[in-house]
């Protein structure tokens, strides 16, 4: 073979949902890792138990772009019932695996094939039980690979030891099997197809990890106290990490617990015993998806006009309704911004890897406390639940912060002078009091009706105004709380990309290829946090053409920059694309490419920003497809500020 | 209505907590006059201050509706949390692991748990949460100006509503059947027994779920109904007199007692419930019996009264937890973030 190609293509393995392959799968992941060649694996999978056909897809890729690629270059079909179809996607010049148990036929003249003798191979060793044979046959795709493609059988048999946590038992009778198809590979295949691996030494110093435990360990950093939850995928994983590490990271010597973790009845009660538990002084969260978040959406807007912390984790799915669960999405930014009725404004976070949803994971209830609001987290499928290549994570790097609250001394000190809602420090944060405290000066009765700053209630219009005020007071000082985004500059870069979470990887080779393809340079800005901060507002004015990237169909980063930079309209466009699938370059290169504009002279890019109607035509243009939550923020924030003018008049 | 407060000079009686009846007191209702939630509202303020419970260690929890109003007119040195229609359940379950050493007192409705917070209302029984759980059951929807509510009984008529077609939910029979391990059922036109059920309620340690037949005198007190004045005081059936006795080391008065159908209740904290028995011969520790005296009850048009059913020694929720002597919320930083050597554990567990 002439033209190796090294370190550089994808794996797609077909099978029956339930058949015991992700212990296969995750074992060809690992070992690749080992090896050192950067890599990620997404369970592409259905919502079901056992039967329906599921696919897992590797990329190996040696510069270390490692979004989801559309093309599968190397194919394993191991599920009769997805044959035509894997076989039909197999890319021109790519190798087919099967099971050779599939009778069906080969049509594709332009591919590599290599039948897999899957059941005979388990048969022929006498240590493998009958009924152990299915799960163990999944092993034999991966000896075949291994000698096909040339993955070393040492990383694999790691990947197993790690796997199975040490138990001989069964690493054996996986490794044994993964050994006997690579010497029959060895034997009765010849190598065809142009793919290799080699080593390398770019995974050196990283570790490999799922979000959600990423997120529960973090959490546990954090110092999580209280945790309620109920199951729904992709989200279920994060309550069950927090389960499984707590015990062993927050051990003590007189074996009693600084935590609780509650299933509750549902997402209701969930985040009802998290607010509880915020409110009575509790670092506090709750995981949840967006059927989850729905139910959650009353109490969300009870915490933030009563100002209890807590920390609400969306690991996001596609809907809307039941929608696609086992698939990934950014479509909840829009709901969470506004969530509650009313006017209401959330802090979220927006982590956009593993290693950040550790770092958000205990820097969200820092937030929350000091802020003492609903800090909500948004996370999504494909990040929390597939293994991801990451920078180990890195211990907190600044004390807890508990924010404003008072104790029995604190409040001998002020001589009880203080209001609950009274905004005694000018930043829109008052100081609270939490139930326990044994000063007769420290209660207070929380409510979700109009109060007045001393937590007394109250009809009256000047006090609703004035609470309204400061809690849109606070928002602002949030801004100087929550991350800011991260830059990534390209010198002679003429456009702006902004995106969020998971897309990262698929923006950062999407920015290589429209630079190196298309000389279309571009600096990429990945949003970190709602409020917008200093930072994003800089980036926007700097470009006249702004590709907002994301997994939705509406746009929903873009819309929330519209309202929040209405002047800068006309710069952004959306590029949004949502099918449950993760991002890949393709989709971000060419959803890119359709919606840019050559300058023509800088005049003109100069006369869009002048011109009210250009950017007034724009926002008719997205309010046609934007949701309604969005319409009626824009409204809200008008109305607002007309009422701050009317209060300063009278004053 | 609150009571006259005392004359400056006078001498304020004060309890074994040093406290007078005073520090046990709220704002003043604004519920409607004679409302039976305010005569509840009283004899919560006489429980705590006769049983000498600090407010401070109280937590007050509530719904929404007119009963769910109420805490605010009692132990206004008492954190409260008036939360969600029908989710006072799961913030009070929360709350409560912020310092498990408080006592919740919660106040709700029969709209409030009966219907929009039956899921949560059966759920805190199952987990046995350490709080009082009163439902001040009026039959109606107050604060909607009088729509029916899960509690109203079949044939009950009112204005803009018609003839009420449903069966009605019986709150005590649902909290036996989640496992409550403290049932009882009074009337507000009867202060006394609902003073020494509060009492032995506050003293169990669980959900004591406290029905109290509470009439509404601007919707639903028509003299024929079952959540009237009226008909309450013509049917109400008292399973025993109940008398609560506080734990021995306390100075008090213990009152004489009949011999013979006397039954004492020890409960979690080393004080007693007295329930001198009528004619029924009742067992409240017999959950069969609880069933069989309310299906009774229900069958001949009775309404029942007094401590339906006790288990004092089930945990509740946060004893299951083994937490910290220490309230968790006043756990630091060196208690909850492990220590720096711990991330290099976890980086190594990760592959």
């Amino acid at each position: 073979m002439s033209n190796k190609i090294i370190n550089d293509f994808s794996i797609t393995v077909g099978t029956v949902n339930g058949s015991g392959s992700s212990t296969a799968n995750n074992t060809i992941l690992r070992a690749l890792f080992k090896m050192g060649i950067p890599v990620s694996g997404k369970n592409l999978f259905p919502s079901n138990i056992q039967g329906l056909p599921t696919w897992y897809t590797i990329r190996v890729n040696k510069d270390g772009y490692i979004a989801r690629r559309e093309e599968h270059d190397i194919v394993v079909a191991m599920n009769p019932n997805s044959f035509t179809r894997d076989q039909a996607e197999t890319a021109a010049g790519g190798a087919f695996f099967y099971a050779d148990d599939i009778k069906q036929p080969i049509t594709r003249t332009d591919i590599f094939t290599y039948p897999m003798p899957v059941k005979s191979i388990v048969k022929s060793d006498p240590n493998i039980p009958s009924d152990y044979r299915d799960l163990v046959g999944n092993m034999v795709y991966v000896g075949v690979l291994a000698q096909i493609l040339g993955i070393d059988l040492d990383k694999i048999n790691a990947a197993l030891t790690f796997h199975f946590k040490n138990k001989q038992k069964p690493i054996d009778m996986n490794f044994n099997t993964v050994k006997a198809a690579a010497e029959w590979t060895k034997a009765n295949l010849e190598k065809k197809d142009p793919f290799y691996v080699e080593p390398m030494t770019k995974t050196d110093g990283l570790i490999m990890a799922d979000g959600n435990t990423a997120a529960a360990l973090g959490s546990i950093f954090g110092g999580v106290q209280f945790a309620a939850w109920y199951p729904i995928t992709p989200a279920t994983s994060l309550a069950e990490a927090l389960n499984d590490y707590l015990p062993q990271l927050r051990k003590r010597e007189d074996g009693k617990h600084t935590y609780a973790v509650v299933q509750a009845e549902d997402e209701l009660a969930a985040i009802g015993m998290s607010i509880g538990a915020g409110w009575s002084g509790l670092r506090s969260m709750t995981s949840t998806s967006g059927p989850g978040l729905s139910l959650m959406t009353e109490f969300a807007g009870l915490a933030y006009y009563s100002e209890v912390p807590v920390v609400i984790w969306d690991v996001t799915r596609i809907g809307p309704s039941t929608g696609l669960p086992t698939r990934t999405s950014q479509g909840d930014l829009t709901f969470v911004a506004f969530i509650g009725h009313g006017d209401s404004q959330s802090v979220i976070l927006l982590p956009g890897g593993v290693d950040e949803c550790f770092e958000f994971g205990w820097k969200a209830f820092d937030i929350a406390e000091r802020l003492q609001t609903p800090v909500f987290v948004l996370s999504d499928l494909d990040m929390g639940m597939n293994q991801w290549m990451s920078k180990p994570f890195t211990y907190p790097n600044v004390p807890m912060d508990r924010g404003k609250v008072l104790w029995e001394k604190d409040l001998e000190e002020i001589k009880g002078n203080w209001g609950r809602y009274l905004d005694k420090d000018g930043d829109g944060i008052p100081y609270r009091t939490v139930p326990g405290n044994k000063s007769p000066l420290s209660s207070y009765f929380t409510r979700g009706t109009g109060h007045d700053e001393y937590a007394k209630y109250s009809e009256e219009a000047p006090v609703w105004l004035k609470n309204m005020d400061r809690l849109e007071k606070k928002y602002e000082t949030a801004k100087q709380y929550v991350p800011a985004p991260v830059l990534h500059k390209m010198s002679g870069a003429t456009v702006g990309i902004i995106a969020f979470g998971s897309t990262e990887a698929a923006v950062l080779e999407a920015q290589h290829q429209l630079a190196t393809q298309h000389n279309l340079k571009t600096d990429f800005l990945r949003v970190r946090a709602l409020p917008f901060t200093d930072e994003v507002t800089a980036f926007i004015k700097k470009y006249d053409q702004i590709f907002v990237v994301e997994m939705n169909r509406d746009g929903q980063m873009d819309q929330m920059l519209k309202i929040d930079y209405p002047e800068y309209g006309a710069h952004f466009q959306s590029v949004a694309y949502g099918d449950g699938l993760p991002a890949s370059a393709k989709w971000v290169r060419e959803g890119i490419l359709a919606k840019y504009k050559k300058p023509v002279t800088a005049k003109v890019a100069g006369a869009a920003k002048k011109s009210p109607a250009k950017v007034k035509a724009s926002k008719t243009a997205t309010g046609s497809r934007s949701n309604h939550a969005a319409g009626r923020k824009t409204a809200s924030k008008k109305i607002s500020s007309a009422k701050t003018k009317a209060t300063s008049k009278r004053k | 209505m609150t009571e006259t407060l005392p004359m400056a000079g006078t001498n304020v009686q004060v309890n074994l907590a040093g406290l007078a009846k005073n520090d046990y007191r709220g704002n003043p209702t604004t519920l409607c006059q004679g409302c039976g939630h305010n005569s509840i509202s009283n004899q919560i303020v006489s429980a705590l201050f006769e049983m000498n419970i600090v407010p401070e260690n109280v937590i007050k929890f509530s719904g929404i509706g007119c009963s769910s109003k109420s805490p605010t007119y009692f132990m206004n040195r008492s954190f409260g949390f008036n939360s969600l229609h029908g989710r006072m359940p799961s913030i009070a379950t929360g709350a409560l692991f912020g310092d498990h050493h408080a006592k919740g007192l919660g106040v709700s409705g029969d709209g409030d748990t009966a219907s929009i917070g039956m899921g949560q209302f059966k759920h805190i029984i199952r987990r046995n949460v350490n709080m009082v759980y009163i439902v001040e059951n009026n039959g109606v929807y107050g604060l909607t100006k009088g729509q029916f509510s899960a509690t109203s009984e079949v044939g009950l008529s009112l204005k803009h509503q018609g003839v009420n077609q449903y069966m009605p939910v019986d709150i005590c029979m649902e909290g036996l059947a989640s496992n409550a391990t403290f049932v009882a059922r009074s009337f507000a036109g009867n202060p006394k027994q609902v003073k020494e059920l509060l009492k032995a309620a506050l003293a169990h340690n669980g959900t004591a779920l406290l029905d109290i037949i509470s009439p509404c005198v601007t919707f639903n007190n028509q003299d024929n109904t079952f959540h009237s004045y009226a008909w309450g005081k013509d049917h109400e059936e008292p399973l025993h007199d109940i008398t609560y006795i506080a734990p021995r080391n306390e100075i008090v008065l213990e009152r004489e007692m009949d011999e013979g159908e006397v039954r004492e209740v020890g409960l979690h904290d080393g004080s007693t419930v007295i329930l001198k028995n009528l004619e029924k011969g009742y067992d409240p520790t017999n959950r069969f019996e609880a069933l069989r005296v309310m299906e009774e009850a229900r069958r001949n048009n009775w309404l029942i009264t007094g401590l339906l059913y006790i288990d004092p020694t089930k945990p509740a929720l946060t004893d299951t937890y083994n937490l910290t002597d220490t309230p968790l919320n006043r756990l630091t930083q060196a208690d909850l973030r492990p220590a720096p050597d711990k991330i290099d554990l976890i980086n190594s567990l990760m592959f």
